[in-house]
């Protein structure tokens, strides 16, 4: 904890290095699927303006504020982030960058890595340079993921991946995958998965887009054919994130992260804007029916924002909410699903062309409660680990 | 630690068991208990330290309130201790003063008359105040009136000449006509009838026409300190719901066991903690910018209305036939919620407040 007086003269320093450094074309506070930077080998920037704001960030630590300096971040504690956010949400500061590298791999590398893994991986993440996929679900394993089946064999000086993951978002744009793997067949099912990092490019890999309800492509499936991985990536660099055969720890920490993203982006994505001041845009604001269950979200929605803030005091800066974040998840993801209905119900015929832009997002909403494990999921876990129930 | 203190007191001095008791005796005031919570501090939770209170702010009154909810106790804390001396704070004299001591000594309890029809609505009051000299003369009827059974003093929304006044009187002055109610929840309240009674300038509490500026802040403190009594509520009946769960066998199997009660039992669960951000925030906001309150406050009381009421029907659900008995807890529980919806404006008297303030 710092002191007031400490606060304020980082609030007065970040609001005088967002006004220098924050191009005028990226304060328009887009957050839409075309306005994310999601960098990556093969990124194409949108605009000159989208490169320079990430190189700039990039530069002070500010893709990742909370981690630590060394690892490319800004090495900055929870008081301080939420006055970095409040910053960037006051001048309507689009991030810089996004992906999954910050969201998921970042956060389980700063628990589970090595020091020299951490070195070989965050910096790039943090630079945008590398951009990364989950290669957890598989056609057989997606709620029942520990039964996954993608054979890992032991080639003494490699490993040889041969399997099929599904669902891989943007695995045909990422250049490494984070893969959960099977390299004990004999043990109980939660003991013989290892977590692996696998170059996109190696031989053998290969995706095929799918196509999703709201009309784009972010997912594939993913093919493992005769996949050589080598044991190592350099000293002190294995193939894989913790043990061998303990991978299960690092999926389950990386999926608190990924829940606590979704349920926070789920928020974002219907905004801090009020519901009643979206529907009155439409002038349909008068069907009271409409009225008393916006009025109902409404008070739901603040109430979550507030939940979402409150368990992140309450955790350090980027340690994540542990099982609550299945609670934030759950909660996160009905109430946007509900949003988007009242928001396409109030919006009426003039939704339901493509060009109007709002059917995708009500149906892309769809997929928040069963991405990162499903709403069902979310219960039984919590029922579990936080209510104690049997079975 | 100020909810570990609280809970260790109220299991001892006021659990659920007690209120049974109260309620077969056809008791709905302990005053023993209440110079306890006196000595404790929680009479003056927020009166100035000069008039001898804790002074302790409205997010450590919540606290209390919300302990005070888990396990159903009984006190005139919300209408004296919150409602009364929240009222009285807004006002500098030294009658005031003197109020605000003997609220925090326990040596005066309040109830708060503002409510004439079946809903929460203080503008509506129709009770009148006319002017007669120098003072005034009081006629008409309050219900409602939670406390109103035994409170020493009444403070008494009026209507005067161009607007709306406060009057702070005695609960025998000669004209008032006290009839306890028997409500739902074994609690105190009455219906009061003003026959014509005397006031002086001096019982007028703020200004003339001017009852608002006195009345919202108090409003708000009670209606936070109410949101949190029935967010912990929730919280008891909810507690006491998972212990059954994991008690009670059918089929040879714990019910717990079952998916579709422990998806319900974790719904309710996020439900609570939801609710549980909104009540801190405005004990937060009230505490820090009090003028700004309003918004928190609404948002608070709504959403534990909305909790309350669905941690109750599943706990009674969940228990099965012992959810319906009156020798099973679970149906204290009930009532209190559905009083506690009712009391200082309803779910949709308070989405209203946040639709309102959020640009509807
Ligand atoms: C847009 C999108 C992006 C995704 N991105 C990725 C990604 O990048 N990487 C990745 O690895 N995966 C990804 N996924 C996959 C996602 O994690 C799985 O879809 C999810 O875990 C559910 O698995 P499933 O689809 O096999 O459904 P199933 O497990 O077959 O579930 C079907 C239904 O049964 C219910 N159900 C299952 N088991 C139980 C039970 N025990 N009790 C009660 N109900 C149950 C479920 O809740 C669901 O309603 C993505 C999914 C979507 C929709």
């Amino acid at each position: 904890m710092q002191d007031k007086d400490e606060l304020a003269q980082f609030r007065a320093d970040i609001r005088a290095w967002l006004d220098q450094n924050c191009p005028q074309e990226m304060r328009d506070g887009a957050v839409g699927e075309d306005s994310i930077c999601w960098g990556g080998k093969n990124w194409n920037f949108t605009s000159e303006a989208q490169k320079t704001w990430l190189d700039r960030c990039a530069a002070a630590g500010y893709t990742v504020p909370t981690w630590p300096q060394e690892y490319g971040g800004a090495g900055l504690n929870r008081d301080q982030e939420k006055i970095f956010h409040e910053e960037m949400g006051r001048i309507n500061a689009r991030r810089p960058l996004q992906s999954f590298g910050i969201w998921m791999l970042g956060p389980a590398l700063l628990h589970f890595g090595t020091h020299e893994q951490k070195l070989h991986y965050l910096p790039p993440i943090a630079r945008g340079e590398i951009r990364w996929c989950q290669g957890y679900s598989e056609p057989g394993a997606g709620s029942d993921l520990a039964s996954l089946q993608t054979k890992c064999e032991d080639r003494g000086d490699h490993w040889l991946v041969n399997g099929q993951k599904i669902w891989t978002s943007y695995a045909d744009k990422a250049d490494w995958i984070f893969a959960l793997v099977r390299t004990d067949r004999e043990a109980p099912k939660h003991r013989g998965i290892s977590f692996v990092l696998i170059d996109m490019e190696a031989e053998g890999v290969s995706t095929r887009p799918i196509r999703l309800i709201s009309g784009a492509s972010p997912f594939c499936e993913t093919f493992f054919d005769d996949v050589k991985v080598p044991k190592s990536y350099g000293a002190g660099i294995p193939a894989q994130v913790g043990e061998v055969n303990r991978g299960w720890d690092v999926a389950k920490y990386l999926l608190t992260h990924e829940r606590e993203m979704i349920s926070g982006s789920a928020m974002l994505a219907g905004g801090a804007r009020s519901l009643g001041a979206i529907l009155a845009e439409g002038g349909n604001l008068d069907d009271p029916i409409l009225r008393a269950d916006a009025m109902r979200a409404e008070v739901d929605d603040l109430a979550f924002g507030l939940t979402l803030e409150r368990y992140k005091d309450q955790s350090e800066a980027g340690q994540g909410t542990g099982d609550a974040s299945a609670m934030l998840k759950y909660m996160g993801t009905e109430l946007n699903k509900t949003r988007q209905e009242l928001i396409m119900a109030g919006a009426g015929s003039d939704a339901l062309d493509w060009a109007d832009g709002r059917a995708p997002q009500w149906l892309r909403s769809k997929a928040n409660s069963i991405e990162g494990g499903t709403s069902e999921v979310m219960l039984s876990i919590l029922s579990r680990r936080v209510l104690g129930l049997p079975g | 630690m100020l909810a570990d203190a609280a809970r260790g007191f109220l299991d001892e001095a006021a659990p659920v068991g007690k209120l049974r008791a109260m309620r077969d005796a056809g008791q709905t005031h302990d005053p023993d208990l209440w110079q306890q919570m006196a000595r404790m501090g929680w009479a003056g939770v927020l009166v100035p330290e000069e008039a001898g209170g804790a002074d302790m702010g409205h997010a450590a009154a919540n606290v209390l309130a919300g302990e005070m909810g888990r396990s159903l106790s009984v006190s005139p804390f919300l209408s004296t201790a919150v409602i009364a001396a929240t009222a009285l704070r807004q006002v500098a004299d030294e009658r005031a003063k003197t109020a605000l001591a003997s609220i925090a000594g326990g040596t005066r309890t309040y109830a708060l008359a503002v409510d004439e029809g079946a809903k929460h609505d203080p503008e509506a009051s129709q009770l009148r105040a006319e002017r007669v000299g120098n003072g005034f003369r009081l006629t008409g009827g309050k219900r409602f009136v939670i406390d109103g059974g035994f409170a020493d003093r009444l403070l008494v929304l009026a209507r005067t000449d161009a607007g709306l006044t406060l009057f702070d009187i005695p609960a025998d002055r000669a004209g008032i006509a006290r009839s306890a109610q028997r409500m739902i929840d074994g609690r105190d309240a009455a219906q009061i009838a003003f026959h014509g009674v005397e006031a002086t300038g001096d019982d007028v509490l703020g200004q003339v026409d001017g009852a608002m500026s006195v009345l919202v802040p108090a409003l708000r403190a009670g209606q936070a300190a109410l949101a949190a009594e029935m967010a912990g509520l929730a919280a008891g009946a909810f507690g006491i719901t998972v212990e059954y769960l994991k008690e009670r066998k059918q089929f040879g199997a714990p019910i717990g066991s079952f998916q579709a009660l422990q998806h319900r039992a974790a719904h309710l669960w996020c439900e609570c903690e939801v609710t549980a951000s909104a009540i801190l925030h405005a004990g937060r906001v009230l505490d820090e910018s009090p003028g700004d309150a309003g918004l928190a406050v609404s948002l608070a009381k709504a959403r534990a209305t909305q909790t309350a009421q669905l941690a109750v029907q599943e706990g009674v659900q969940m228990h099965g036939g012992n959810g319906m008995t009156d020798a099973f807890d679970m149906g204290f529980y009930m009532k209190r919620a559905r009083v506690g919806a009712e009391w200082l404006g309803d779910y949709g008297y308070h989405a209203g407040v946040v639709a309102r303030l959020r640009g509807f």
